[in-house]
């Protein structure tokens, strides 16, 4: 039989009570080479510190729990392997950018709180009974939305993203990615309702194109593009105004 | 371990030094960097128009900066960083523009960064050419 081969996973623990900040902490574990280094996590939890804390659901980069910073990038634990990372040691700390409630695990109510702002389900453009049966839509206009709903609301652009860093009331890559998927979709009518989301200081105009948002995406949304198309939206939301019929407070 | 407090206390990390952090972040510095370049090359040019104002000997003056050694190292410099500049402005062309669809299909990011760079060939060359034509 092979040997057991090893890697020495380096966990940045913060507990809130005893810690004043986060220290470093060092775990020997073995690994063959389907070993995520979630289960690499699990294996320390399970096997050696029952204390150290993290998110993690589905195992299988759908469920958006399990984001964290792993040597220096955003990545979801589940869908990276410990073999790429050899000789180790792998350095995983919190989601950069947000605040650490405990070990690796992220306070998300901000987050949370800016994605209820924009309204993330379809508002229709006026009632429709159910008799009038389904909204039909044209491959072209699905194209127009399809890749930004692919969000799982994971973070990892917003860990991406210094602006965040910088300023914690930007509205950030991925909400503003899910807010132009409604804004976009030919059966929604709630744009006049999202956009001062969009305009605001905090909305679109916070963002200064870095764009490593989109290189970290594992759904590969693309919040980079989102964001910055609207740009020239919001700025003709602003001009427009002055032309045509007056409208309602948006 | 003694109990520092009694209610749960999120830790804010700083952001000191972010962009030192990951080499993403350098070439975005170095990319907004280059603006400063732009500033310096539009400085040099208005001196240029004042000194046009002020009269022949002063153009001349002028023209002759443009030619010592330093002017020329200095414009080699500008002349990369403007290249650095409209690379990573083509590379970020497809994000700032609105899905654009033919044939129902998205076109891809590479290929609106290309059709900005034929664009900015096929200008650049004309201006050549013109300046060549003009000068002889």
């Amino acid at each position: 039989m092979a040997e057991q081969r090893t890697v020495e996973i380096q966990v940045l623990r913060y507990h809130p009570q005893h810690d004043e900040q986060p220290a470093w902490q060092s775990y020997k574990i073995p690994f063959s080479d389907d070993t995520s280094v979630l289960q690499g996590l699990l294996y320390i939890k399970d096997e050696i510190d029952g204390t150290l804390s993290f998110r993690w659901s589905c195992r299988m980069a759908i469920c958006g729990s399990c984001g964290m910073m792993i040597n220096g990038k955003p990545q979801l634990s589940c869908h990276t392997f410990l073999r790429d990372l050899l000789p180790g040691p792998v350095r995983i700390e919190a989601l950069a950018h947000f605040p650490v409630e405990r070990d690796l695990i992220v306070s998300a109510g901000g987050f949370v709180g800016k994605l209820e702002s924009i309204k993330p389900y379809l508002l229709p453009r006026e009632p429709r009974a159910l008799a009038a049966g389904e909204y039909l839509q044209t491959p072209e206009e699905l194209e127009r939305y399809e890749q930004f709903s692919a969000c799982i609301n994971c973070m990892l652009c917003y860990a991406a993203c210094p602006e965040f860093g910088l300023n914690a009331d930007f509205v950030g890559p991925g909400v503003l990615a899910l807010l132009h998927r409604y804004n976009a979709d030919s059966r929604d009518g709630g744009r006049a309702e999202r956009m001062p989301v969009l305009n605001a200081e905090e909305g679109v105009w916070t963002c200064m194109a870095v764009g490593y948002c989109s290189e970290v995406c594992p759904k590969r949304v693309d919040p980079a593009h989102a964001v910055n198309q609207n740009k020239a939206t919001s700025a003709a939301d602003y001009f427009l105004r002055f032309l045509g019929p007056k409208r309602g407070p948006l | 371990m003694s109990v520092v407090a009694n209610r749960p206390r999120p830790y804010v990390r700083s952001m000191r030094g972010w962009w030192r952090r990951d080499p993403f972040f350098m070439r975005y510095m170095l990319r907004e960097a280059t603006a400063v370049g732009v500033l310096i090359y539009a400085i040099v040019l208005t001196v240029g128009v004042v000194r046009l104002a002020q009269g022949e000997a002063a153009w001349n003056g002028w023209l002759a900066a443009l030619r010592s050694p330093w002017s020329v190292l200095l414009h080699l410099a500008l002349l990369l960083a403007m290249m650095f500049h409209a690379l990573t402005w083509f590379e970020i062309m497809p994000k700032t523009l609105p899905a654009l669809l033919i044939g129902g299909r998205r076109v891809a990011a590479a290929t609106i960064t290309r059709g900005g760079w034929t664009a900015t060939l096929v200008a650049s060359g004309a201006l050549f050419a013109l300046a060549w034509w003009w000068g002889s």
